[in-house]
């Protein structure tokens, strides 16, 4: 079984994209990345994923997955013999697929306000981002993960924002460790995993990445 | 020492009914709670803080917020009729299939009734129905789920009962037999399957809300 039965179609700045690439590390996993372009979409992306022609898209013996926590899941039930990502009690599995969807449906939208927006309603924004990521600091509490002890799914869905928090707070004006320490405090810890700090890009060129974006598009 | 079941809703929601069915399909005796949405219970806000929404399910005192998770939780904490898949890939499929209800087409169905079937609306509802249909056409079966009802169906059910109540109501029409035989095929055998009968509202009721809600042209 060598490495191309694993393909990841992916975009290097996709937080959503990290979170497939910290679960294949997660479990040692030997793949073939293929870097994408969104603005000139292949052939291949557009055969794969034609309901949503988005990234990441996971490649299994050319069968595809999409959607990243779904991709995530797969790579868990998939790879079961080690480092398992989720628990194995029904309810704390309720538990961490609540929190993972949580972020899905509240972090990335309340995050583009942070730098997209300006004047009031970005203010509005960075208030409404800075909530967000209280409930979910609460929700760690004085575990070292979400779940307890063992890093999984929701830690997984969630840390991948972090290497977008200095564009966030660099473009916003504010510091999300001053509302936060808790939840940086986690992801400083998450980063203390060669999944993570390997995976995560250098913070610095993402911004770098999104101000060109916002010269070329007027963002 | 029995399980203590407790579901958190009101009986019209599209969501709520998710949970009914999953519990239905699992045999599973179950207490509901009607919640007055203007008027939240401290027990609900209890529960579900983060939302503040329902359908929750507790079972012994353990609370689940938002019903496809509740589903899963309901598939993997009882034995019987299984909801998902083994597989990992017919899982992960499953999975995608019932997140596509729930983000793109329910969604787009919400629009096209909110504008009372404007053109635009009914056209991209019609879009993403028809990736329903395409996949109903490829799966055959009278279900999402092949001879038996899964989790794509349940998320679907919004599709098969509601729809047709809100068409009535505003006297639109989004799902015509003739443009999607298949998803009209499976509508009439979903709701005529007895875990999911039980587990529906009156249409009358949802008709009166749709008419209330959206009525008056």
């Amino acid at each position: 079984m060598g490495d191309a039965d694993v393909v990841l179609l992916d975009f290097w700045p996709s937080m959503f994209g990290m979170r497939v690439r910290i679960a294949l590390a997660e479990k040692g996993i030997g793949y073939v990345y293929k870097e994408q372009d969104l603005l000139n979409k292949t052939p291949l992306l557009l055969e794969m994923n034609p309901i949503h022609k988005k990234i990441p898209v996971l490649l299994h013996n050319g069968k595809p997955i999409n959607e990243s926590c779904i991709i995530v899941q797969y790579i868990d039930e998939t790879w079961s013999d080690k480092s398992s990502l989720m628990p194995s009690d029904p309810f704390l599995r309720a538990q961490a697929r609540f929190w993972a969807d949580y972020v899905d449906k509240k972090v990335y939208d309340a995050s583009k306000k942070t730098w997209t927006l300006k004047g009031e309603e970005q203010e509005k924004g960075k208030k409404e981002f800075i909530e967000i990521l209280k409930v979910l600091e609460g929700q760690i509490g004085e575990k070292s993960y979400f779940m307890g002890e063992s890093f999984g799914y929701a830690d997984i869905a969630l840390v991948t924002f972090y290497s977008w928090f200095y564009t966030y707070e660099t473009l916003g004006n504010f510091s999300i460790e001053k509302e936060c320490p808790k939840l940086i405090a986690w992801a400083k810890r998450c980063m203390q995993r060669e999944s993570v700090s390997k995976t995560l890009p250098d913070p610095k060129k993402i911004y770098d990445f999104v101000v060109e974006m916002r010269s070329k598009f007027g963002l | 020492m029995g399980d203590e079941v407790k579901l958190y809703g009101v009986d019209g929601s599209p969501f709520v009914c998710r949970v009914k069915i999953a519990l239905n399909l699992k045999q599973v005796k179950y207490d509901f709670y009607v919640e007055d949405l203007s008027n939240k219970s401290a027990d609900l806000l209890k529960y579900n803080p983060a939302h503040k929404k329902i359908p929750v399910l507790v079972h012994n005192e353990n609370p689940i917020s938002e019903s496809l998770v509740i589903v899963e939780y309901i598939d993997e904490a009882w034995k019987g009729v299984p909801i998902l898949p083994h597989d990992a890939y017919e899982k992960a499929q499953v999975r995608f299939w019932a997140k596509f209800n729930e983000d793109k087409c329910i969604p787009a169905l919400f629009k096209a009734i909110g504008s009372h079937g404007s053109e635009e609306a009914v056209a991209e509802a019609h879009e993403q129905l028809q990736f329903l249909e395409n996949e109903l056409n490829v799966k055959g079966g009278k279900f999402f789920g092949g001879d038996n009802v899964n989790l794509v169906d349940i998320s679907a059910s919004f599709i098969a009962f509601w729809l047709g109540a809100a068409e009535e109501a505003l006297g639109i029409k989004v799902l015509a037999k003739d443009k999607f035989p298949k998803l009209t095929e499976w509508c009439g055998n979903y709701i005529n399957c007895q875990p999911v009968k039980e587990s529906l509202p009156a249409r009358e009721i949802l008709v009166a809300f749709f008419k209330k809600r959206f009525g008056g042209n």
